[in-house]
Order: structure tokens, then C-alpha cells, then sequence
């Protein structure tokens, strides 16, 4: 392999994309992951991290699928930030997803750089990171992987998949593609496909990125670069979306940042505004640029119903799988009648289905956020799936 | 727009014995066979889902107030959002065996739809609903010439989820009207007992003050209503 000349924050990035803080199921050249985009991708890994553990029937399995800026660290300290883990409240310990019972499986994507191969992986074609030679994949193609995870783990059926926003894309990929491997299905904040609003504020984001000279037309791990600005005003845009107008006003109002008056400068005169900046200056260390782009592009992509002739409930006929769909009044990223949708659709199969809206002010991301009604269907919906399913405990 | 479910209005004083099942619920749990596949619309906090479940049925319920759905799906029940007068018409045909529509007729907008609508989507439907022929409610509109408040209906008339009182007598007569048989019929008294003893209709209309009757799809009738 060549000799790579990075800048040392880089080469540290790099380390967690190659050698993860994580488990790490390699996939050999006889390995392929075959791609929507019609080139298969190999070799490859996937990092992934478990919690709890697997009962002797191999049926106690839950799938934690992660959302655009998430990880596999959905329950441990983040290796980069030495942060709690992102769903530290919905599992664990006598939690909802409840680690004592349930054998959590939470693996990064594909596309992403936590440790799974993605666009900051090297090529060991070139030696060189992807960057811009990563093919494009698709909520699909995440989940194919996550398929040929849990073969290597010797996993037939998942007894639940859960996940938020992005996740609940891989959620309902799950159910879709493989019905027979998903028991209980748990999307939250999801939708069955992107809306032009959603592709737009991607499109904002992706273009912040590559506007950023130091992007170097995606070749900045090689050139020794980082588009920091362009990702952290990507984040930035990004990260309103995820919040709601009363809950921003709730937090920050108009009230200003460390003084008593406006400066008269564009300096970060308000709360809200430093707020931001923080979000989108720790989001870089982090994230890796190329990462952000490939996986706002698989979101985009994202229609179940496209391959069933625009028709939703065809996806799901005959589906033998229990669904909880749960959606937040004020998040209007993804909003309650995309939920809907897919619990019309559904119906419209008689498949067994329950849906819960939840009164929040808080946004998109009320998923990740302390919410006691949201725990509570959780744990009611898996507590009635597992009797079902023969789990006891 | 209802922000309440009615059913919780209406029934929270029925009779029910320490600790058991609603009595309503427990007729109309009888009216179900075993193993059947279920809709319970306007199902309030899931309760009688969760007693026909405990009964070997696989059901599932719509319900309009999100307490309510929430807390069923709390319970674990496949509970969704929903309005009567309105979602019943995405379901498809013959997709359950029963459809229940538990003290909730009176709070529909259009009740002879949400009837026919049932027994579309059901073989069978079972409906339970307030009598309003009660000799109580009688005297208390002859005498006080006032809109009728009761124990177990005590809304005033600008503030009632029901719109759409009815009589046994009522009942039966749109029964025939949408071409439905009637399979079995229950009235209960003042303090939630079946009426036992053989009597007329005119009897029931009079003393019952909660009815639950089973109905079914006349073969005749097809299934012609959309």
C-alpha cells in the first residue's frame, strides 16, 4: 500500500475509518456487496458494535439503524468526542430496547466513516482514500449489508429493527426487502421516500461542501485538506431542520451571547448563533465530508413505493411483520403525514400495525431526545411482539 | 372536531364487578368467536382490544383521541390514529371478521355510513350504544323539558361528544334500512345486568339502557356499499 502523506488530525480520522474503535466484519473479494448502482463493492466492512446478548435460539436480536450523522455508537462513549452514545435513552439496561433482554446489533453504514467502508476508506485499488470513486449507494444497499452482517453472525430473523429518521428508511427497507428476517418493525420520524423539501435542503448542504476550496473536488484526504467550513455550514443548515421553530425560540429566543448589547459586527452576537456554530465546528471533527454527501444522496433516492409502480401498500402485501410507527407533531422534516402514509399503506395489506403521534415541541429530533411517551409505546410494542414472538423475561 | 373519546365519557360509570371486565365489554366479547380477526373502532384506551386478545383474537382498533391510541399502543395493541366517519372507507373489503363499534355510534357524524362501512369491511358487526328510548331519559325530557343528563350520559348539550342519539327502536329500523340481519341482540339494565326474561321490543326500548346488538351482511344485500 503507499505511503500516505496526511496531516496528523487526518491520519487520526482515518484510523477510525480503517481500524474502528468497534467490532469489524470484513467481507473478502468473494464477498462482493452488490449496489443499486450496478457495480459491486469489494472488498468491504462493516463496523458495528452489540449490547446484551444473544439468547441460545438466536430470536432475541434487535437491529439499530442509525441516522445520517449517527454511528454505532448508539450506547457507548463516542470514541471521537468521548460523548454518550446517541440513543443512550431508548437503550440499555431496563430501558425501552432493553439490553437485559435483547441482543442490540447497531452497525454503521455504508458510506459512512466510522468504520464501515465509505469514501474515506482506502482504495486498495490505489492506496488512496475512494474520495469521489465510492460508488453511490442507497438506503438498499445499507441494508443489503446489514443482511450479510447478520448471516456472519449467524442471525436467520431479527425478532425487532428500529430506528429514527434515516434509520426508519433502513427500517422500512428491512421490511420491504427482507419481510421474512424482521419480526417487529419500528420506524420513527421516518418516511417512505424524500420529499423535494428534504432533497432541497440536502442539495444546500452538499453544495456548502463542495463550494469549500478545500474540498478539492473530493480528493482533500489525499491533498492533505479538510472542507471544515463547507461541512460545518452544511451542518449548520442542516441542524435547523432538525429542531422546530418554538423549540429554537424555547431555547435561545433573541437573547444574546455573552453581552449585554449587539456589537454591530457579524460576529455571533446571539445565542442561536453560537449555538450553530458550535454544532457545525464539533460536527467536522467527526464527520467526514465525502461521508455527508454520499449519505444525503441515499436519502434522496429513497422511494419504496417506486419499485411497486408509485404503489406503497404493493411493497408491503402479505406482510407477516408487526409495525410501530411514530411520528412527533412538530417535525416538519419529516412530518406526521408521511407516517400516515405508510400506516394507510399498511392497512391497506391488514398487516398488524399501531401508530402513536407524540405532542413534542421539540422537532425531527425529538427521536433521540428524552421523550416519556415515546418510551412507553416502545416498551409496550416489543413487550407484546415478544410474547408474541416467545421471548420471555 | 371530538378531542375526547366518547366512550370514556359514556362508560365510565357502568357497572363492572372488582377488579373484572367492563360488563358491556364482557357481551360484547361473547358475541366474538375465538381465533377471529377484529377491528375495534373507536377503540378509547384499548381495554376491550386487550380482553379479546386475552381471548385468542387478533385484533386491531382505530381511535380517534391520541391519549387513547396512545395508551393502547403503550399496552402493546395495534392501535392507530384515526376517525371513524372517515378512515373506515380505506379498508378493504371482508379484511376482518368482526368489526366492533363500542359506544361510539352516537358520537359519528354519519352513522348509517360508518354501519355500512362495517359490514363491508366485516363479515359481522358488532355495535353497543346508549339507549335513548330509556324510560329515565323519557321522563327527565317530559318533566324537566331539559335535554336529558344521566349517570353514565352527563354532558350538557353544548358540550356533548354525542351527536347522534339513537333508540333501540331506531337502531333496528336503519338495521333494515342498510340491509343488515340481525344476529343477536342484548339490552342492559341501570346497573349493567342483561335484561334476561324474554320480553317485546317495546319492553327493551323502554328498560334497557345499554344495547349491544351483532349484525351481519344479509346475502342479499352483497357488498355493493363502497
Amino acid at each position: 500500500m503507499a505511503e500516505l502523506r496526511l496531516k496528523p488530525d487526518l491520519r487520526d480520522r482515518l484510523g477510525e475509518v480503517e481500524n474502528p474503535h468497534s467490532q469489524v466484519a470484513r467481507f473478502g473479494l468473494d464477498q462482493s456487496l452488490k449496489l443499486d448502482a450496478g457495480v459491486e463493492l469489494a472488498p468491504f466492512q462493516i463496523a458495528y458494535q452489540t449490547y446484551g446478548t444473544l439468547n441460545s435460539a438466536r430470536s432475541n436480536a434487535v437491529l439499530i439503524c442509525h441516522a445520517l450523522t449517527g454511528d454505532q455508537h448508539a450506547v457507548n462513549v463516542h470514541p471521537v468526542t468521548g460523548k454518550p452514545g446517541w440513543w443512550e435513552t431508548m437503550v440499555g439496561s431496563g430501558k425501552p430496547i432493553d439490553t437485559d433482554r435483547y441482543f442490540v446489533i447497531c452497525p454503521n453504514v455504508v458510506g459512512a466513516c466510522m468504520g464501515t467502508t465509505g469514501p474515506a476508506s482506502i482504495n486498495n485499488k490505489i492506496g488512496r482514500p475512494y474520495g469521489l470513486d465510492f460508488p453511490v449507494v442507497t438506503i438498499r444497499d445499507m441494508v443489503r449489508a446489514q443482511a450479510m452482517l447478520l448471516d456472519h453472525l449467524g442471525i436467520d430473523m431479527l425478532f425487532a429493527a428500529a430506528g429514527g429518521s434515516m434509520g426508519a428508511m433502513q427500517v422500512l427497507q428491512w421490511a420491504v426487502t427482507y419481510p421474512e428476517r424482521v419480526f417487529a418493525a419500528l420506524p420513527i420520524a421516518g418516511a417512505t421516500r424524500h420529499s423535494a423539501q428534504n432533497i432541497a435542503f440536502h442539495e444546500v448542504g452538499r453544495q456548502a461542501v463542495m463550494a469549500d476550496p478545500e474540498w478539492r473536488g473530493g480528493r482533500y484526504l489525499a491533498e492533505g485538506t479538510n472542507p471544515r467550513r463547507g461541512l460545518a455550514v452544511a451542518r449548520m443548515a442542516a441542524h435547523i431542520t432538525y429542531l422546530s421553530d418554538a423549540a429554537l425560540h424555547r431555547k435561545f429566543g433573541r437573547r444574546f451571547q455573552d453581552r449585554a448589547m449587539p456589537t454591530f459586527s457579524f460576529d455571533a452576537d446571539f445565542e442561536v448563533e453560537s449555538y450553530l456554530r458550535h454544532q457545525g465546528s464539533s460536527f467536522v471533527e467527526r464527520f467526514d465530508a465525502n461521508s455527508y454527501l454520499y449519505l444525503t444522496r441515499a436519502m434522496d433516492y429513497f422511494d419504496l413505493a417506486a419499485d411497486y409502480d408509485g404503489v406503497l401498500a404493493e411493497a408491503f402485501r402479505g406482510t407477516k411483520t408487526r409495525f410501530c410507527v411514530v411520528s412527533f407533531t412538530s417535525d416538519w422534516l419529516f412530518p406526521t403525514s408521511e407516517s400516515r402514509a405508510i400506516v394507510h399503506a399498511l392497512n391497506a395489506g391488514s398487516a398488524r400495525v399501531s401508530f402513536a403521534e407524540i405532542v413534542t415541541d421539540k422537532g425531527h429530533d425529538a427521536f433521540l431526545l428524552d421523550e416519556p411517551e415515546l418510551f412507553a409505546i416502545v416498551r409496550g410494542f416489543l413487550g407484546s411482539a415478544g410474547a408474541a414472538r416467545g421471548l420471555t423475561g | 372536531m371530538l378531542n375526547r373519546s366518547p366512550r370514556d365519557l359514556i362508560t365510565a360509570n357502568l357497572s363492572r364487578s372488582p377488579g373484572a371486565a367492563r360488563v358491556d365489554h364482557l357481551v360484547v366479547a361473547e358475541m366474538v368467536a375465538p381465533g377471529s380477526r377484529v377491528l375495534d373502532v373507536g377503540c378509547g384506551d384499548g381495554e376491550l382490544l386487550r380482553l379479546l386478545e386475552l381471548r385468542g383474537v387478533d385484533g386491531r382498533g382505530i381511535e380517534l383521541s391520541r391519549e387513547g391510541v396512545n395508551a393502547s399502543v403503550a399496552k402493546g395493541l395495534a392501535v392507530i390514529q384515526g376517525d371513524a366517519d372517515t378512515d373506515l372507507a380505506d379498508y378493504p373489503n371482508d379484511a376482518f371478521d368482526y368489526v366492533i363499534l363500542s359506544q361510539t355510534l352516537q358520537a359519528t357524524r354519519k352513522p348509517r355510513e360508518v354501519i355500512e362501512h362495517m359490514l363491508r369491511i366485516g363479515r359481522h358487526a358488532v355495535v353497543s350504544f346508549p339507549n335513548f328510548g330509556h324510560w329515565k331519559i323519557r321522563v327527565k325530557l317530559l318533566l324537566e323539558g331539559q335535554m336529558p343528563r344521566t349517570k353514565n350520559l352527563p354532558d350538557t348539550w353544548y358540550d356533548t361528544p354525542n351527536i347522534h342519539f339513537c333508540t333501540i327502536k331506531d337502531f333496528r329500523q336503519t338495521c333494515s334500512l342498510v340491509g343488515a340481519k340481525m344476529e343477536k341482540a342484548v339490552a342492559l339494565n341501570a346497573w349493567g345486568q342483561q335484561l334476561r326474561l324474554p320480553a317485546p321490543w317495546w319492553f327493551w326500548n323502554l328498560f334497557g339502557e345499554q344495547a349491544v346488538f351483532l349484525l351481519s351482511r344479509r346475502p342479499s344485500s352483497g357488498n355493493a356499499s363502497k
